[in-house]
């Protein structure tokens, strides 16, 4: 990878929507937000994955409705090959089942296309320093899918079909809106710690066979 | 930004979606010999399918009891669905009809040294079995077909060589029913029974004509309506994406301009989406969903109406689900005094509100990143949140914890305990 200075994350738009594009652009790279640059975009699935193979961005923003497939196929066709690309989901949808299935495809986190411009660009800077980036409500998401509710099919891998209690707070101060940094001051731990707690919850996220979590993907692959 | 090695974590390969394996035998479309029973079993048990089909052979030895089993489980289990693919050893086929033939051989050469069964077997019965067989087969395959086309009309068999075949099949079950019958009873017997049979057959199709219309037009009406709802859902596909996202654009381009038209656009803005998102994402889809029938929904109403009131959004992320009563209800109205307050006071754009229904309470935080306050320097004339907040949730046993301070943001934290556990409420 040859990115001009290792500071700033070079960054590839994936959307289908062209003023979508332009418009995130302009944010990314304006006054307000610094350490980002957008090295390309594309509309579709095949420009997609062309061009991440072309420019190898650190960071590649993705869209989870296209018409060719969306965000998951791009996942799909790309996340073998070049493993250093950190996908970061932009969506419109907050259903639980597109923001579910996209984190178990392998994105690193999920921001709803609301987001200001600002917060985006933090968002891109810390999924490529390694961090997930949880929305407040992809963190209810993942609690629902991981209660214990009555009912529930019991887990089959406990290593990863359950949160320890602390992964479960770090979650629920998160669902309240918390950032990484006032969560460990609530909880009294380091921050690489909750950094830690929020990595393994992902990892539990994309690989347990949950009963709920089971069915969204299945759902999706059947649709 | 220093670069990172990115944790290992990422390489968990393959999110294990294909290792929920559904604990069925399902029979196999492809590499079947006679319809595709020990493929099923062969997978289901996770041996060899040479070693199954031996199995069914040696146990024809036992007075047919493979033939019996193998039909068992031929009406029991559902064929996979289409698409399924898989390496087919065309040796191994070879091998299979191959044992089918030594099956049947074996079951009845030593059936016919034991009892009269196998006269039965050899006979007219044996005709009807492999007739039957044969139309089974047929109703099997059109399956695959009917699955290519979506809106295809499902058809009963498929082609020409389909006809043929089943016809065939029919044939033979006729025929060796007949046979059967000619070969126990005396002719004149036979043709009583047949006349009478034949007779009652047409008494029972006349009498049941209207029954089969409304199946047909039931039939006709099923398939209406789920084309029906095919195209809706496309529909909402599209506005989803398209409008959604129309509205997340106009949403972002008017937070750039701050005056006032802007934050009365972003408003509109905010509440179509809402609008829109509750209608593609209704539970049901009965229409007249009765209002508030449960806590998620009365506090994502009560945020929404926050919204709408100030210009500011309010976000709520609810998990779990609580019956909507006295008790929750008095929650919800003091979590939306806590959100009018924050919306007025706090001079934020967005506020926080997460809503969690345990097994024995239900809380709920909202939260804001703005000015905060010094709770005893409140004058006493502002009863806001004294009042409506505390007092609605203390009287009904709940808890209410504020954190503030001057540029700190506010929080409020609001706990109640449940009046029943959710399986409980009808």
């Amino acid at each position: 990878m040859t990115s001009p200075t290792e500071d700033t994350a070079r960054v590839f738009i994936v959307d289908d929507h062209a003023l979508f594009r332009r418009g995130v652009r302009a944010e990314l790279e304006g006054p307000g937000a610094r350490g980002v640059t957008v090295v390309g975009e594309a509309g579709s699935v095949g420009e997609a994955v062309a061009g991440i193979g072309h420019y190898r961005p650190d960071v590649v923003l993705l869209d989870v409705h296209m018409p060719d497939g969306g965000g998951a196929a791009v996942l799909a066709r790309t996340r073998t090959e070049y493993p250093d690309v950190v996908f970061l989901a932009l969506s419109v949808s907050d259903a639980a089942e597109d923001v579910i299935s996209v984190i178990r495809a392998g994105a690193r986190g999920y921001v709803t296309k609301t987001i200001s411009g600002r917060d985006l660009a933090d968002a891109v800077v810390r999924v490529k320093a390694g961090d997930p980036v949880f929305s407040p409500r992809l963190a209810g998401f993942v609690l629902d899918a991981f209660a214990d509710r009555p009912g529930a099919a019991p887990p089959v891998d406990p290593e990863v079909d359950q949160l320890t209690r602390r992964e479960r707070d770090v979650l629920r101060l998160l669902a309240r809106g918390y950032a990484y940094k006032e969560i460990a001051a609530e909880l009294v731990i380091s921050v690489k710690t909750v950094e830690t707690h929020v990595s393994s919850v992902l990892r539990k996220t994309q690989s347990s066979n949950r009963h709920e979590l089971s069915r969204w993907a299945t759902d999706r692959r059947l649709v | 930004m220093r670069r990172v090695t990115m944790a290992p974590v990422t390489r968990t390969e393959e999110p294990t979606t294909t290792a929920v394996v559904e604990r069925r035998v399902r029979r196999h479309r492809t590499g079947a010999v006679v319809a595709g029973v020990a493929g099923g079993v062969a997978e289901h048990l996770g041996v060899p399918v040479l070693r199954v089909r031996v199995v069914f052979t040696l146990l024809c030895a036992l007075g047919g009891a493979g033939v019996l089993a193998y039909g068992a489980l031929w009406v029991c289990c559902p064929i996979e669905p289409v698409g399924v693919e898989r390496e087919v050893d065309d040796r191994d086929r070879v091998r299979g009809f191959g044992l089918v033939a030594l099956g049947l051989a074996l079951g009845l050469v030593l059936s016919a040294v034991g009892d009269q069964i196998s006269g039965w077997i050899l006979g007219p019965l044996g005709i009807a079995l492999v007739g039957a067989a044969v139309v089974w087969r047929e109703a099997d395959s059109d399956g695959s077909k009917r699955g290519a086309g979506r809106l295809g009309r499902p058809r009963l068999v498929a082609g020409r060589g389909g006809i043929l075949r089943a016809i065939l099949g029919a044939l033979l079950v006729a025929g060796g029913i007949g046979a059967f019958l000619i070969g126990s009873a005396d002719v004149g017997a036979v043709q009583f029974g047949l006349l009478a049979a034949t007779a009652t057959f047409v008494g029972v199709v006349v009498l049941t004509v209207p029954w089969w219309m409304r199946l047909a037009r039931e039939l006709t009406e099923e398939r209406r309506e789920r084309i029906r709802s095919e195209e809706r859902a496309e529909i909402a596909a599209h506005l989803h994406d398209s409008v959604l996202q129309t509205l997340a654009l106009i949403q972002r381009h008017t937070e750039v301009a701050g005056d006032e038209t802007a934050r009365e656009v972003r408003r509109l803005a905010r509440r179509q989406e809402r609008e829109l998102r509750d209608w593609l994402y209704r539970e049901s889809d009965d229409e007249g969903v009765p209002e508030a029938t449960c806590f998620g929904t009365a506090l994502r109403a009560a945020a929404g109406e926050v919204e709408d009131t100030f210009a500011v959004s309010v976000a709520p992320v609810i998990v779990g689900e609580a019956a909507f009563d006295v008790r929750t209800a008095a929650l919800v109205a003091a979590a939306r005094e806590a959100m009018t307050n924050a919306a007025k006071h706090a001079g934020v754009d967005e506020i926080s509100v997460y809503a969690e229904c345990e097994d024995g309470t239900v809380s709920v935080f909202v939260r804001d990143r703005g000015k905060g306050f010094e709770p005893d320097a409140v004058p006493d004339d502002r009863h806001g949140l004294a009042d409506s907040v505390r007092a609605r949730v203390e009287r009904h046993g709940g808890t209410v914890r504020l954190r503030t301070a001057l540029g700190e943001g506010t929080e409020v934290g609001l706990t109640m305990p449940r009046t029943e556990r959710p399986s409980e409420v009808a």
